[in-house]
Parts: C-alpha cells; structure tokens; sequence
C-alpha cells in the first residue's frame, strides 16, 4: 500500500524555518508526513495583466503535476496575488476531495494592510489557510464553528479568529474519510 | 437546517461557473450549474432551487427575461443577478421585477458570503414565519376543544395517548361535532407539532382534482397546470396530513392512496421523479366506514391501514353537560373578535339550549352564539335572541301536519283567538279554519 504523503512545494522565495514549521503544523494536524519541495513553475502564463494578479484555478491545475514524486495530496505556496475569475481575490485554492491546494501570503501579511510587518502572525496566518484548503482536499466543507481552521475567512482577521486545528467534528470527518 | 440549501448557477462563463461551484459547495450547499438560460429553466422545471445565481448577458435567453420565468415558474426562488458594472441599469430593473439582489462581478469574496448568508436566512426566516403563524393557529384551534363530560374526557384522554404515537388515526362523528378540532389536536401534542398540519377536504373535490391536491403536478401536466406545484403530501413532510371526509374518495383514490401510506412517496401527476415525505395521516368521516367495507364500497386493506385508531367524537345531545361550558367559550370568543364588552347569557336561555337536539351539533350552537350576540341587546344574551321559533320547530318537527298544527296555535294565541283575525292573517276562510281547530284539537289556554 502506498505510503501517505503531503507534499508543500514552494513556488516563490520563502525562507526554509518558514517552510519547515509549516510542514511540522500540518503533519501534527493530519498525522501525515510532509515532504518540501522546492516548485519551478513559471507564473507569467498565469498573469492577467487586466487585473494583475494570478489565475489561482490555472495554478491549482499546474501544482497537481509539478512534481514526480508520489503523493498523498500537494500544496503550493505561493507570493504573488491570487484570484479566480469571479472573486476579486483569494487567500487560497482547493479541489475538494481532490489532490491539489494552492495558498498564497499575499494577502495574509500584514504590511498589505498598512500595518507593521509580523512575521509570527504571517506564519500562523499561513499554517492557518494551508491546514484549511488541504483540509478541503480530504473532503472537508466550511464549518460553523468559531475557531474551526475549517471555518470560512473572507477576510484576513476571521483568520486570527480560528486556531489552527480543526473542531471535533471536523476531525471525526476527516477520520471517516480514511485517508 | 433539516435540508441543504439549493443553489443554481447560470453563467456562459465556464470559468465563472467552476469558480462559484467550488465556492458553494466548500460552503456545503447543493450546487448545480447551468450555461445558458433555456438549461436553467429545464433544471428548474424538473426540481427545485432555494436560490438562482443568474448572469444577466447571457446568449439566446437574457437574465431578466430568465427572471420572469423562473418567477412564473415558483415565486419563492431567490434570484440574484450577477451583472458587469456596464449593466448596473438592467440590474436595478431587476430589482424592480422581483430579484433579491444583484452584485458586480467580480465579487468581493465577503459579498458574495454576505449574499448568500442573507439570503439563506431570508430563507430560514420564511420557513420558520410559517411555522410560527401554523402553530399559533393551532394553538388557537386547540383551545375550542371544550368539554368537561364523561364523553369529550373520553375523546381528550385518546387524543393524548394517540399523539406521542406516529399510527394513523380515524375520527369519527356527526357532522360538527368537530372532528378537524380533534385531528389538530392530536397534531398539536405530538412530536410532529413544529411541521405543518395539513387538511384535505376530500369531499370538496373531484377525483383528479384530488390526485392534483395531494400528490402535486409538474407543470405541463395537464390543461391549467402552468406552474409545478407541490402536493398536500410533499407539504405535509415531517407533519401531519388530516383527511377529511374520506369516504367520500373515488376507488381509484383509495388505490393510489394505499400505496403512499405503504410506501411514503409518490409521483406528482404528470411527473416522474420519485418523491418521499414522511406524514402521519389522520382521517375523519361521519359514514360508517365499516359498513362501506361490508358493501364493498372502501377498501378493506385501506380501511384495516387508517383504521389503527378510532376515536369517536359523541354528538352535542350525548354531551349536554358541556353545553354552559361551550355557550360561555362562544361569547368569549366572539365578543373578544367583534370587539365587544363581554356580556351573559340569561339562565333561561341556557336551559333552552340544553333542551335543544343541536342536529348540527357545535357548530349549530355556535353560529347560534354568533348570531345572538349580533341581534342582542349587547349586554345579556336573552332567549329571544336565540333562533329558537321557526329554525327550532323546522329542525325538531318531523310532518308537515304537525308543523302547520304549530302555526295555527301560534296565529291563534297571537289574535287571543280571534277566529275571524286569525283566519285573515292565515289567508284561510273562518269555515277552514274552524275545521283545522277541530282536527288538531287545538284548545285555548287559560
């Protein structure tokens, strides 16, 4: 059988700490190793000069075949602006009860909000959205419950409002699913 | 929410399409998509959506004449148009058709969340509104059930023990002694009580207007059917269905209606999606139903499934008891709806009415309530006011002899026997009448 497996690809410069601690989160989370891999993936196909910014559906395609390892389920991480043509932007993408997730820190920093730059809060902002679209790979829908990482963020403060776990009966979902 | 909410999408834009399909269902909504307007409407026809996310430009059909359609289609359908800032104008023109809102695309992530969570509350809102407003009528219904006899004790002591159950239920009685009261009763102090009620008057209706009424039609079905609509079945989900005079139903009826009691679903006429409701049935009938079997007029099988339970409401006249108790109940309730200051009934008056048979059993005396409170005095019910001259002799007297002996003796005591006055007002001659006298044996009173 095969062996389970996450892999985090990193498509823009992120430090290795940054990349490390967030690996370590999702594997407490999900119980599932997580492997970094560094993404070489050329983004100017995915520009839209209109809106200047990414196409996150084109990307999320891209992900799921940038590497050659075997995997479980795979997330990109990603710099630049995220958007899908009918939302303005996103902090993430997903395929539900797919394969691929993409996140970007774009939107999660704080300096983008005219306030002073927090690394720990970006990290925890980060470990937040990529626990949640993986989430949504394993099958899982938005939750209701206030600090479920499942809850749905519009915007980047819902996201402080969540922890990074997921509520019970998330985790007796995600259980249910076997992965 | 017991269901999830339904969500329709229809845009040209594939893209648009996956996007706000990937959104929906993240959110846990049921989602399905449809590129252009003529397949929404199809989608539309076949089930039913709480909320229709619509493009306004579309090719072919636009989104406002979709609009109109789907408005045609089913009224409660939320519809929210999804416009590019060029077409604000249209979008406001929606607005004014009906549409519950409208936003520009691209959307901001928290609009579109806000969107819809106000529209699934407007959604949620409706749907409890209706529930609240069933459940006070309800309320309202129970407490005509009034009655302190050995009888009604009996009717109320079944009607509590039948209601934690889920067994179908047949009321039986005369006419008025208010067997719906019982069936809403029973509904009101079951675990069902927080879904609807739902009543039938099966003798009201022809045989295919009764399949139409219960097991609802898909538009199209036949001549009129210009709307899907749902049945008493389908609404009564979760609920309670009250069959009233149901030995009034056509053979045919009581086959179809076997096989949903025996299966919980059905077809809508003309359709042929399989439709489930979980409802409990109660019946009513003044027949005999047990002789209708016997004559091979009801279904045996049927009446063996409805029959699990009887309850038999007794007439007004078993009851009289209960008659002061029902006559105050009366003038509360309608000097309460008419706006008035409470008033009395004079005890002769009373007595009056418990010497009367009530054919019409409470109903009868209600109406006999109603009417004297209107005709009265406005401060105490007098045995005048109460129709107990012609309409009590036409309801008590059996031939027409007896009935014109009566009149003669009323003509004659009003002229004090004055034959000759009296033979005038009666349009007889004096002769005539003398010998009417003599052939009823009619004898002035001291």
């Amino acid at each position: 059988m095969k062996e389970k497996k996450i892999i985090l690809v990193s498509c823009g410069p992120f430090e290795k700490e940054f990349l490390r601690k967030i690996g370590h989160a999702v594997d407490l989370e999900f119980r599932i190793p997580v492997e970094i891999e560094d993404g070489h993936i050329d983004l100017e196909p995915f520009y839209s000069p209109g809106r200047r910014q990414y196409e996150g559906n084109k990307l999320l395609q891209k992900v799921s075949t940038c590497t050659k390892s075997d995997f479980t389920k795979i997330v990109g991480l990603f710099r630049v602006d995220l958007f899908i043509p009918i939302l303005t932007y996103i902090f993430g993408q997903a395929m539900l009860r797919g394969d691929a997730a993409v996140v970007s820190v774009y939107r999660l920093k704080n300096e983008l909000y005219g306030m002073r730059k927090n690394d720990a809060l970006l990290l925890d902002r980060t470990i937040k959205e990529v626990v949640h679209e993986l989430g949504h790979t394993f099958g899982l829908i938005h939750c209701h419950v206030p600090n479920c990482v499942m809850r749905s963020s519009t915007y980047v403060e819902d996201i402080d409002q969540k922890t990074t776990h997921l509520c019970l009966r998330c985790r007796k979902a995600f259980e249910e699913v076997g992965e | 929410m017991a269901e999830k909410i339904s969500i329709l999408i229809v845009d040209d834009e594939e893209s648009v399409r996956d996007s706000l399909f990937n959104w929906f269902v993240e959110d846990g909504y049921d989602v399905e998509c449809a590129e252009n307007a003529k397949k929404a409407l199809l989608l539309l026809e076949s089930r039913q959506f709480d909320i229709v996310l619509a493009d306004i430009k579309m090719p072919g059909m636009d989104g406002m004449e979709m609009h109109r359609r789907i408005r045609a289609l089913n009224k409660e359908t939320i519809v929210i148009i999804m416009t590019a800032f060029a077409s604000v104008d249209t979008a406001v023109q929606a607005l004014k058709d009906g549409a519950y809102d409208y936003v520009t695309k691209p959307f901001d992530p928290d609009d579109l969340s806000h969107l819809i969570r106000n529209a699934t509350t407007h959604i949620a809102l409706k749907a409890e509104n209706e529930a609240l407003r069933r459940k006070v009528t309800t309320l309202e219904d129970i407490d005509d059930l009034i009655g302190n006899s050995d009888a009604i004790r009996k009717v109320l002591k079944q009607v509590e023990s039948v209601a934690q159950s889920n067994t179908s239920v047949i009321i039986t009685g005369e006419s008025g002694t208010g067997k719906e009261l019982v069936a809403r009763a029973i509904h009101s102090n079951s675990p069902r009580k927080y879904f609807p009620l739902i009543s039938v008057h099966c003798g009201a209706l022809t045989e295919s207007l009764l399949e139409s009424e219960l097991f609802g039609h898909e538009k199209g079905a036949f001549t009129g059917a210009t709307f899907n609509r749902k049945g008493r079945f389908e609404m009564a989900d979760g609920g309670t269905i009250f069959l009233d005079e149901i030995a009034t139903i056509s053979p045919k009826m009581q086959i179809e209606l076997l096989r949903v009691l025996e299966t919980k679903s059905f077809v809508r006429v003309g359709g042929n999606k399989e439709i489930s409701s979980d409802f409990r049935v109660i019946c009513a009938t003044n027949r005999d139903l047990r002789n209708m079997v016997k004559n091979g007029t009801f279904r045996e099988d049927l009446f063996y499934r409805l029959n699990v339970v009887n309850i038999t409401i007794p007439p007004l006249r078993e009851r009289v008891d209960d008659i002061p108790l029902l006559v105050n109940h009366f003038i509360k309730k309608y000097c309460t709806s008419m706006s008035r200051d409470m008033i009395t009934i004079e005890p002769a008056a009373v007595k009056h009415l418990e010497k009367f048979e009530f054919p019409g059993n409470v109903r009868e005396l209600e109406n006999m309530i109603e009417r004297a409170i209107v005709i009265g005095n406005g401060r105490e019910i007098k045995l005048k006011d109460l129709p107990m001259g012609k309409e009590a002799i036409s309801s008590s007297v059996e031939s027409l002899d007896e009935l014109e002996m009566r009149h003669i003796e009323q003509i004659l005591n009003k002229y004090h026997w004055n034959v000759s006055r009296s033979a005038k007002a009666l349009n007889i001659d004096r002769v005539t009448l003398y010998n009417k006298i003599k052939k009823y044996d009619l004898k002035q009173e001291d």
